[in-house]
């Protein structure tokens, strides 16, 4: 398995060798800064031209085929329309706040992002509490959206935003039940240690029961994390006509409509992570030759093969269900996910307590 | 310095009005223009004209001639028309799909007003034409062209869905043969918005019970 | 079958102030001292609790009034009232909305066209047109240069006023507030994805809960009555297409059934054929888009693409012989526009064969959803009784358990010799409406099948004087619309245009009934709600 550590480590040789020890860190981190973002550009552009194709495909239709191959530069299209649309100052809004909300939610997704190991070595943010730092920055966005729909000053904003606050916060807590689940069985929250206990097989495998339970949770919990169809309701269409954005604009919509795509991809890079392993290949102990074969597919195809197959399993999902009601929303969490997530750490517990995983 | 106007297989030949846009061009040619804002603003035309999200927005039966573009058997998103916006904050075109009479005239003219510049409108079939077969009544508006201003008119009662791609294709062709950077972009100045903001805050202070909640 | 009218030889005993006039269908000129008693008679005692239509009158001389098309939902049996006062500028007539609840918002319109007053409405505001119009457009000395376009945004009347009795015979203008101050009043409409077409609600919420509903509409009232008023009866026949465009066949069929009565004109029985597989196609095509708009509404996506590429095959069929896809314009007077086309019986036969599985496809991908059921049964109950006195037929008041459908109640063309079942369910929540609907594209299939093979030779299109004039009467002619009775009504003064001529709305009963059932339930069941009541807009504000 190919390490990136090893690329990164020579950079930085090469740069303390004609600079100080800080300037080549500072440089370092503008660098990764740079990459990151672009990284994400990326990935949003991915993922909203993946969106189309899916839905066009489940939808008996064909999708963007007109600018590029296939459609493929449809997207780029689309930026470059954002970026020259008007942005509305609204009447009465708070200026302020309302100019404010699209970064916050940007900020907070791209935080996440950089949370999420690509391959060995290429982890950005890795440290002792990765999970705890990731279900904090990525509940940030949360007050982006309340922000937003509060100083719209508009009703349909208004009802948007505390329809998302209500979901979201309710939907953290299975997230964070489901993620806890798998953190007792690797008594590590750091995402690349994680990982690297995946080696000798993913954990959906390592902790059957319970893991397979947890997964189910987490992409239930993940996706009303991330208003994705059945759980919309921030933005329900055909209710609230844009929800929380209706009043925005230009690129800051841009950034809402961005930032809800990568999130999406987020919670699935790290359902792979936690639960399929990572960019760890598929190894199953006693098959030597196969576990090489395996390895010789580099990390990060391993990575974001698994996260663009759960992209695609939310897809589907969404595609295909009706929306939930708000009522709804509430009670399948607090009535059911959540008392079934708190069984299930404590089945968990039990398994690790007595051994009875691989 | 010629403009490219083509939509991608279809031939320049089988658009109709074909001198309209050529005397676009020409307008715009003679004024001559800087390579570097040239080029760019080709980028963005190209951008800007493969990618015009539509308002939801029917009042009758062209509205379901509208959805049936959508859906599975004309597909407009193959052309770059995916998402239909609900919010017209957030569309760049708005379809005109049926009859507008007195009662909704104020409210098309504010709708188009919310929306972000630059805006295109499409007035389709009969009834946004010129008021089709009900232009004697008492109650609608003979063209919507009297309340906002057109860039396409796309015939028919209601118009065919192939006839409405083709006014589609007909508005890339405007929005390519335009050009964002001088003319289209007005950008006007945050002191000029604020004082045209204000004006319009105390006109609507006037009326009555003024509906704060912004959307129609 | 004929109505029965035998309530006529009892009407003696129960008014005798009432006058039978023949001309026409015939009804009973009832002077306006006696009419509210009389209603309320009907109402309780002889059991007319379904008000067919109310029709405001403009009768020049002999005043404004209405005339009041009642059933017995019984036995069956049909009555017509009409009743008028004199005083043009003063107009006003007992109110009926507490008898039948139908009645509320056909007073309002009757208010807003003609200026009747009616004593004892709640709410007696303008319906269709703005609260600052001048004058009353469907009187006979209106004049339309009174409104000018008016580009104001229009203010919101938030008081409802009403006319009340005073001991002394006279009567008071009254004021109701609609909204508190304090209620958090959101507006939803008249551009919004979930409206289907212009319509527009207040609605009071408490968090997410709808506490009152206030429905505005006329958003695209287009005058078609008073423009019938203008033209000859073939002419008039190009608005019904666009009344209830996803009726055009039905509506249009209403219209020259009326017309053909009043001539006394029989068609071959091919027309009547065509006619009847037209209609059932039409059917078909409409449902399909009610569950492709529902579950677009309800937000799973696919399967609104799903209705809209099973109803393309309809209107390929649809449009090979007619030339039209959305309009048709193809019934006539006194026959069809053309002959049905040489591949027609093949396609429809072919479609028959696609379409039956293709119901299975709807069946797993939403019936079956648990969230679609979550979110549809028990939301939006609509009682029977409520139906009935509303006026909600069609799929809705079949939903509430009334046997409602106009083809088993007054059969007409073919429906009286074909085998199908009428679909009704009893729970009236959304789910039970919009199982109706799913069932009846079998029947409707089953319907076609019976006919296909069988289309008679004869004539499409009848001999008919090119200038057609209808002797004096008025005359109603109900058809079933793909969203309920869908009547007309034509007052004819000899000439050859109309003198009244009014359709009565499928949807606007369906409206009127929205603010009973959507009272506490969440403003996400309001989608769903307006979703299965299925009602086209332009078809409410005509």
């Amino acid at each position: 398995m190919f390490d990136f550590g090893i690329i990164t480590n020579w950079i930085h040789t090469q740069l303390t060798a004609v600079m100080s020890e800080g300037a080549a860190v500072f440089l370092e981190c503008v660098i990764i800064g740079i990459c990151l973002l672009l990284l994400y550009v990326v990935i949003a552009i991915i993922m909203i031209y993946m969106e189309r194709k899916v839905c066009a495909a489940f939808q008996c239709r064909l999708g963007p085929v007109r600018v590029g191959p296939w459609g493929s530069i449809q997207v780029i299209c689309d930026v470059f329309k954002m970026l020259t649309k008007e942005i509305i100052t609204i009447r009465h809004s708070d200026k302020f706040l309302y100019n404010l909300a699209p970064y916050i939610v940007i900020l907070a997704s791209v935080m996440a992002f950089a949370c999420i190991p690509i391959s060995r070595g290429l982890e950005i943010l890795d440290f002792n509490v990765g999970v705890l730092f990731f279900m904090a920055a990525s509940s940030i966005g949360i007050v982006g959206i309340l922000l937003a729909g509060w100083s719209s000053n508009s009703k349909y904003s208004l009802i948007g935003a505390m329809r998302s606050g209500a979901q979201m916060i309710s939907y953290e807590l299975s997230v964070g039940l489901s993620i806890l689940t798998i953190v007792v069985l690797t008594d590590t929250m750091q995402f690349s240690e994680i990982v690297m206990r995946q080696a000798d097989g993913w954990f959906i495998f390592k902790g059957h029961i319970p893991a397979v339970i947890a997964f189910v949770i987490y992409l239930i919990a993940g996706n009303a994390e991330v208003n994705r169809g059945p759980f919309d309701l921030p933005e329900a269409e055909s209710e609230l006509t844009a929800g929380y954005h209706t009043e925005y604009s230009g690129m800051h919509f841009g950034l809402f409509y961005v930032a809800e795509f990568v999130n999406l991809f987020i919670i699935s890079g790290i359902a792979a992570t936690i639960f399929l392993g990572g960019w760890m290949p598929l190894h199953i102990p006693g098959l030597d030759g196969f576990n090489a074969v395996m390895d010789a597919i580099p990390g990060f195809i391993w990575f974001f093969a698994k996260a663009f197959f759960i992209v695609w399993l939310l897809m589907w999902i969404k595609w295909t269900f009706p929306r939930l009601r708000i009522d709804q929303i509430l009670t399948l969490e607090w009535k059911y996910l959540v008392p079934i997530g708190l069984l299930n750490l404590l089945l968990m517990v039990i398994v690790v307590v007595f051994k009875l995983h691989f | 310095m010629k403009r490219n106007v083509n939509i991608k297989s279809m031939k320049y030949e089988d658009f109709n009005d074909n001198e309209y846009i050529e005397q676009m061009l020409k307008e715009l040619r003679d004024n001559g223009t800087n390579v570097i804002v040239g080029c760019l603003d080709d980028v963005i035309e190209w951008g800007r004209s493969n990618s015009l999200w539509p308002l939801t927005f029917a009042t009758s039966c062209c509205g379901i001639e509208f959805m049936a573009i959508g859906a599975a058997r004309y597909d407009f998103a193959r052309f770059g028309f995916e998402v239909a916006r609900s919010s017209p904050r957030q569309a760049d075109f708005i379809m005109v799909a049926g009859t507008i009479t007195h009662k909704m005239a104020p409210v098309l003219k504010r709708l188009y007003d919310q929306m972000a510049d630059p805006k295109y409108v499409i007035a389709t079939g009969g009834c946004a034409i010129s008021g089709g077969p009900f232009k004697k009544s008492y109650h609608v508006v003979d063209g919507v062209d009297k309340i906002i201003p057109v860039d396409v008119y796309i015939p028919g009662c209601p118009p065919r869905p192939e006839a409405m791609l083709y006014g589609l294709m007909q508005l890339q062709r405007k929005v390519k043969a335009q050009r964002f950077l001088g003319g289209l972009n007005k950008g006007i100045s945050e002191k000029e918005y604020e004082r045209l903001m204000r004006e319009d805050t105390n006109k609507a202070e006037d009326l009555k019970e003024y509906d704060e909640s912004g959307l129609a | 079958m004929e109505n029965r009218v035998d309530i006529k030889e009892r009407m003696n005993a129960i008014e005798p102030s009432a006058v039978w006039s023949e001309a026409g269908d015939g009804m009973f000129k009832v002077p306006v001292s006696a009419f509210r008693g009389l209603a309320e008679r009907l109402r309780n005692k002889e059991g007319f609790d379904f008000l067919r239509s109310l029709t405001g009158m403009d009768w020049g001389e002999e005043g404004l009034g209405c005339v009041y098309h009642l059933e017995n939902t019984s036995t069956g049996e049909n009555i017509v009232l009409s009743t008028a006062d004199t005083d043009r500028e003063n107009a006003s007539l007992p109110s009926v909305h507490d008898l039948w609840k139908g009645a509320n918002i056909n007073e309002r319109e009757a208010y807003d066209f003609f200026g009747i007053k009616f004593i004892g409405h709640p709410d007696l505001r303008r319906f269709f047109l703005r609260d600052d119009w001048k004058g009353y457009p469907l009187r006979k000395d209106y004049d339309p240069s009174l409104n000018p376009l008016n580009m104001e945004n229009e203010g919101n009347e938030d008081e409802a006023p009403s006319y009340e009795m005073t001991p002394d015979g006279s009567y008071i203008l009254k004021r109701h507030p609609l909204f508190e101050d304090q209620e958090y009043v959101i507006n939803i409409g008249p551009q919004h994805p979930a409206t289907h077409g212009v319509l527009r609600f207040r609605v009071s919420l408490e968090g997410e809960t709808i506490k009152k509903l206030d429905v505005h509409s006329g958003y695209i009232h287009r005058g078609i009555e008073k423009l019938c008023e203008t033209l000859n009866y073939p002419q008039t026949l190009g608005f019904t297409d666009r009344l209830d465009y996803l009726g055009a066949m039905q509506n249009r069929h209403a219209l020259c059934a009326c017309i053909e009565k009043a001539m006394g004109l029989e068609v071959s029985e091919r027309i009547l054929y065509i006619r009847t597989i037209m209609d059932e196609l039409q059917r078909i095509d409409s449902h399909l888009l009610f569950i492709a708009c529902l579950c677009q509404d309800m937000g799973a996506l696919t399967v609104f693409f799903f209705g809209f590429r099973d109803r393309e095959k309809i209107l390929d069929i649809l449009e090979q012989t007619t030339g039209g896809r959305l309009i048709q314009t193809y019934n006539t007077i006194g026959g069809v526009q053309a002959d049905i086309h040489p591949e027609f019986v093949r396609k429809v036969k072919d479609f028959i064969k696609y379409m039956r599985p293709k119901l299975n496809e709807y069946n797993e991908i939403f019936t079956g959803n648990v969230i679609a059921q979550q979110r549809l049964k028990g939301t939006g109950v609509l009682s029977r009784e409520d139906a009935i006195s509303f006026g909600a037929t069609g799929g809705t008041g079949r939903a509430s358990g009334w046997a409602c459908d106009v083809r088993k109640r007054h059969p007409y063309a073919m429906y009286g010799k074909v085998d199908f079942k009428e679909i009704t369910y009893t729970e009236g929540d959304c789910f039970a409406r919009y199982m109706v609907r799913l069932k009846e594209i079998e029947q409707s299939l089953n319907i076609i099948e019976q006919l296909i093979d069988n289309i008679p030779e004869g004539e499409y299109q009848m001999k008919v004087k090119p200038v057609i004039k209808l002797p004096e009467g008025s005359w109603y002619t109900a058809v079933e619309g793909s969203r309920g009775e869908f009547g007309v009504f034509i007052e004819s003064h000899g000439d050859k245009s109309p003198y009244r001529m009014k359709f009565r709305s499928t949807g606007l009963p369906l409206v009127s009934c929205i603010d009973t059932i959507s009272r506490n339930a969440k403003i996400a069941d309001l989608i769903a709600i307006g979703g299965t009541l299925d009602y086209v807009v332009p078809d409410i504000d005509r």
